[in-house]
């Protein structure tokens, strides 16, 4: 679905990070982990249209985003973001409905098939009891969720999410996870989410994308625990990766 | 067109009911501009003179209808309705609440247009006695103005998110031109302190019929392309990452806003004056009354708002019974200021 080839991204002539070769494959639950300066935003925002690469090319569908117009841009790649939307006088459904405006006409008018899409991105992620509330009046874990039915309703093969988990208590983050591969295997959407919840994104996504300063290592969680790679990259860590249950042991006898 | 085949009805929020309302009162309001005056006519008589009558006992009665009454009232109107679609457009282009035209100093750009016309130009021009040549140029000079400004923010806009930062600046860009133009009127004529004094006061009274074709042809161009923006606008709710992934062309979103803008203000305060705190108040009515903030709804109840509460203020201009009347910016603030300040008081 995204094929990334020799991808350098950064801004200006700063680069963040080079030669990333990758590809992502349709109805998958893709997750990105780095630490923080890796240049996981930044991936994100050129993946999304928002900067320019640097060198390289991101192709969506097999068309080279860069050739791609906003509008053709607008019906493949929907996005959540992590800064918070601060609006007062729009309710939910409201703000799932504009999910809509790259289908909708010249005055942003829902037609019955919209209205169809909107309900339906609201009950996928369970927020049907939510759909006349106001959006500042949701906690955190809510309003990402109604994001994440406003990215739905916005119908694009590919889905990105920066950092979605953040900020969310435990439950939500589990639920959020768990939505969101729903969306990849029983939708078909391609999702992308750059994360810290390092052991949910093991255990829950199909690949996994670990970006460090020596560049992009892809693979399944599973294949990736067993050849070491993810102890590896968390060799800085004090604790011990257990391959087998996909959790992080804390190294015992290092009290603070 | 709207279809309620959802469970969810999407509309929610947005109480329709308001607008027969809303035009109920713009039509009072409208009626009582004429009939209400600083001059007293007898109302049966004022539509004797509507239907086309003359009045031989009183000639002076039916000018005052026609040439004076009729265009001050649609002048009102529409510079309210202008006004307030300007403060919709910044408020949301802006992000922030307390964005509006005069507040964010786009009509001190105008003024210091007007300024230098004015005051350039010597005596005895005031807006109402002007040629049309020299008319135009103050249109133009104003316009002028307001887009600097709107440019320089718009420039400036990328750093200045909180609503602190954009009043400061707001506050230093009038400073600046008021500045500018207190050299001005240092070295002109008494006559020209004189008329630009007199037009800062704000008045609708000054667009003759003659001008009134022009002044309303600008305005409903401004109000027409202002229209012309609401979905983008709706997006731009969400802020410019999230607009420009449901495929709004930002941009060119935000240089046809800058020339709504632009043109509604400049053509407001050229023909008016500077009209203080209706384009920053009417908005937040307008929101409080429907309920939403989908600009589908909200910028029809803003205009309508706006040229209500706006010809109340005309209204309450002639309230001095011997005859005179009252500067629209005397009005204006008291019912701007209430308004401004209950928003601040009740941001979350």
């Amino acid at each position: 679905m995204i094929t990334l080839s020799n991808l350098s991204t950064g801004y200006d002539r700063k680069v963040v990070a080079r030669n990333i070769t990758a590809h992502l494959p349709k109805g998958q639950l893709v997750s990105l982990l780095g630490r923080n300066g890796v240049g996981k935003s930044t991936l994100m925002r050129t993946l999304a249209g928002f900067q320019p690469a640097l060198g390289g090319q991101v192709a969506i569908d097999g068309h080279d985003i860069r050739q791609l117009p906003r509008t053709a841009m607008s019906r493949l790649v929907s996005i959540v973001l992590t800064e918070r939307i601060d609006v007062a006088g729009m309710s939910v459904t409201e703000l799932v409905a504009l999910g809509r405006c790259p289908h909708t006409g010249f005055w942003g008018s829902l037609t019955p098939a919209d209205q169809t899409a909107v309900d339906q991105a609201i009950r996928m992620v369970g927020i049907a009891p939510l759909a006349h509330r106001q959006v500042h009046t949701l906690s955190d874990g809510e309003r990402q969720k109604a994001l994440i039915a406003k990215a739905l309703a916005q119908d694009t093969p590919v889905i990105l999410l920066d950092e979605p988990t953040a900020f969310l208590d435990f439950q939500s983050k589990v639920e959020l996870m768990r939505i969101l591969s729903l969306l990849a295997h029983d939708m078909q959407k391609t999702v992308l989410l750059s994360t810290h919840d390092v052991e949910l994104a093991i255990q829950l996504s199909d690949l996994l994308w670990l970006l460090s300063d020596d560049g992009l290592e892809t693979g399944s969680p599973s294949h990736l625990s067993q050849n070491g790679t993810i102890a590896r990259f968390f060799r800085e860590v004090d604790a011990r990766y257990d391959a087998t249950h996909r959790v992080f042991l804390l190294n015992e006898g290092k009290g603070i | 067109m709207r279809t309620n085949i959802s469970s969810f009805p999407h509309g929610q929020g947005e109480r329709k009911e308001v607008f027969p309302l809303l035009m109920l009162a713009l039509a009072i309001l409208a009626a009582a501009n004429i009939v209400w005056g600083s001059v007293s006519i007898p109302a049966a008589t004022v539509w004797h003179i509507l239907c086309g009558n003359e009045v031989p006992d009183h000639p002076a009665w039916h000018f005052i209808v026609w040439e004076n009454r009729i265009p001050q009232m649609v002048t009102a109107l529409l510079c309210g309705a202008a006004l307030s679609t300007c403060g919709l457009l910044l408020q949301t282009a802006f992000r922030n609440p307390l964005a509006g035209p005069s507040i964010l100093g786009i009509d001190a750009g105008a003024n210091l247009g007007v300024a230098i016309v004015m005051l350039c130009m010597g005596g005895g021009v005031s807006v109402g006695g002007m040629a049309v040549g020299g008319f135009m140029l103050v249109i133009m000079a104003a316009m002028a103005g307001a887009l600097g400004i709107m440019a320089l923010l718009l420039v400036l806009s990328r750093w200045l998110h909180s609503a602190v930062m954009l009043l400061i600046t707001g506050v230093i860009i009038s400073h600046l031109t008021s500045a500018v133009i207190s050299l001005l009127n240092y070295s002109a004529t008494e006559e020209g302190v004189h008329s630009f004094v007199m037009w800062g006061m704000g008045t609708f009274s000054g667009v003759s019929t003659d001008r009134l074709p022009l002044f309303s042809a600008l305005c409903a161009t401004g109000l027409g392309l202002s229209l012309m923006l609401v979905k983008p606008l709706n997006a731009l709710l969400l802020g410019d990452r999230y607009a420009a992934s449901l495929g709004i062309r930002i941009h060119a979103t935000r240089n046809l806003l800058l020339c709504c803008t632009g043109l509604l203000t400049a053509t407001t305060t050229a023909f008016c004056g500077p009209i203080s705190f209706l384009g920053l108040a009417v908005p937040h009515l307008a929101r409080m009354t429907m309920g939403t903030s989908n600009h589908r709804s909200l910028m029809p109840a803003c205009m309508l708002t706006g040229a209500c509460l706006t010809l109340l203020c005309n209204l309450l201009c002639t309230l001095p019974s011997d005859g005179t009347l009252l500067p629209i910016n005397v009005i204006t603030p008291l019912i701007g200021a209430p308004v401004i300040l209950y928003v601040i008081l009740h941001r979350k």
